[in-house]
């Protein structure tokens, strides 16, 4: 890595996780889970984002980009550590691990993810209910699709735990661990979020 | 009776770059105990676990009381003073091996050129030489001190770099004590002439932004400083420093 550069990056990286790469995980989301309202519903959401003006911009500067920064300083950042919880089996010590190991899940989903969506769409393919559907007729699309979306969700939210340590805005034991309480209860509501949005594509 | 034994097995090194063996003991126990009263045993007697004959093994220790940091070693997984680890409390066979994230110089003596190299490059000192007499310097509040004094027990004993997963050959980062002893000089009266520079060190590469937050040296070491947050902190008065800087300078 660049010499001199270190703190900017980790403090780039440590940004873009959340503004806006976890923010488009929140959103993006949420508009799968109109799939819920019906076929209808979910088609719908897709044509009012395919409606963003200069939507190629948006999703280049605020999904591509971020991503790409964020995914290969973070490659970089877990393979620089050098794992240890055999001896210090704090609670901690696991988050760090599964941070770094749901990290490496994410990347693998995300580039499939976007192979199957974003790509095929490029290429021709039209993206809704239909499409979504036909991917998930198969059962082992069905497991992929939920371990990454638990890795995704896992990632992001004790990585907001991470993001308020990096900042100083938890600085004491007290508000960490309260932070990890509400950052557990994000992890739950957003999962469930994701995954029934995916249930309702399962014909 | 038997005579009660101690079985130790030591992970050893004959030279800096010589490949690492164990070698196992047997010696006799005595109530109240502690490792390094073990190894003063086979220092007095160097006989391993087999009958033969051996070179005495090699270690570091001054304060006996916990203050100093030099007797650090890995006792049964865990990197901790070796004067007051007791024998009685350890699980038998007992474990000695070198702190591995530092260069071990013979056996379990290891060398830690590498902290104080930190602590001068973060300037972990506060200037008040001068060619004339500067008075006294200003007071510090009672509720501060408390807290600095915690922060002051720092023995540099390295037992925060052994347990940090970001402490390792792949990596620069100075470790867990300096980004403490930064808020220590930081919060000083006097030291806090002097922040900027400090807070500087700590931006560079190596430097606070390669914590990743494992907490395991909040845990790990032996004078309960409260790293974690001695390191949030910073995070906090760095992010601050930098965006003044680019502010404003
Ligand atoms: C949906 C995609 C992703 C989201 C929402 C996301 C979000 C985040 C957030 C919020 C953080 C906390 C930042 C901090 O610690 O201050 C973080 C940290 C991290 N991310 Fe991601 N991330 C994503 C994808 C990835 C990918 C693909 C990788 C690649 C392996 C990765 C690797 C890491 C690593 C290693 C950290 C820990 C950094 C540290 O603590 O020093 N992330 N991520
Ligand atoms: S902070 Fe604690 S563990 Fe780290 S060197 Fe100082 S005394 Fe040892
Ligand atoms: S000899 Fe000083 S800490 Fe053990």
């Amino acid at each position: 890595m660049a010499k001199g550069h270190s703190f900017l990056s980790h403090k780039l990286h440590s940004l873009l996780g959340l503004f806006p790469i976890g923010l488009f995980l929140l959103f993006h989301l949420t508009a799968n889970y109109q799939a819920t309202r019906g076929a209808e519903a979910f088609n719908q959401t897709v044509g009012l984002i395919e409606n963003v003006p200069l939507l190629l911009v948006v999703e280049f500067v605020f999904i591509y980009i971020p991503i790409l920064f964020h995914a290969v300083y973070g490659l970089y950042i877990a393979f620089q550590a050098k794992h240890n919880v055999g001896n210090f089996g704090y609670f901690r010590n696991h988050m760090f691990l599964w941070q770094r190991v749901t990290g490496i899940i994410t990347l693998i989903f995300i580039v499939w993810h976007v192979w199957e969506t974003r790509i095929q769409k490029a290429l021709g393919a039209s993206v809704d209910f239909d499409m979504m559907a036909n991917i998930f007729s198969s059962p082992a699309m069905i497991v992929f699709y939920t371990i990454g979306i638990i890795s995704t969700v896992f990632h992001f939210s004790n990585g907001l735990w991470s993001f308020l340590v990096h900042w100083g805005i938890t600085v004491g034991p007290r508000s960490q661990r309260v932070a990890t309480y509400l950052t557990m209860v994000v992890f739950v509501v957003v999962t469930f979020i994701g995954l029934r949005a995916m249930s309702a594509f399962i014909l | 009776m038997a005579e009660k034994l101690i079985h130790l097995i030591i992970t050893r090194q004959d030279s800096p770059d010589s490949t690492p063996y164990k070698e196992e003991f047997k010696i006799p126990y005595r109530p109240g105990m502690n490792v390094i009263g073990a190894l003063m045993e086979i220092q007095r007697n160097p006989i391993n676990a087999q009958g033969q004959k051996t070179s005495p093994v090699n270690w570091e220790s001054n304060c006996l009381e916990e203050v100093c940091g030099a007797c650090s070693m890995v006792i049964n997984g865990k990197p901790r003073q070796a004067c007051s680890a007791l024998i009685d409390k350890l699980e038998q066979p007992i474990r000695l091996e070198p702190m591995s994230t530092f260069p071990v110089q013979r056996d379990l003596s290891i060398d830690r050129s590498r902290m104080f190299d930190a602590l001068k490059r973060v300037k972990a000192w506060i200037p008040i030489d001068g060619t004339h007499d500067l008075g006294p310097g200003p007071r510090m509040p009672e509720v501060e001190r408390q807290w600095a004094y915690e922060l002051s027990k720092c023995m540099t004993c390295g037992v925060c770099l052994e347990a940090c997963p970001n402490v390792n050959a792949k990596s620069e980062f100075i470790g867990p004590f300096a980004i403490s002893q930064v808020r220590l000089f930081n919060q000083h009266p006097t030291g806090q002439m002097n922040k900027h520079e400090r807070l500087e060190a700590l931006m560079g590469d190596g430097g606070i932004g390669d914590c990743g937050n494992s907490q395991n040296c909040v845990q790990a070491c032996p004078k309960g400083i409260p790293l974690t947050t001695s390191i949030a902190h910073m995070n906090k008065e760095t992010t601050k420093h930098a965006v003044k800087k680019f502010f404003f300078s």
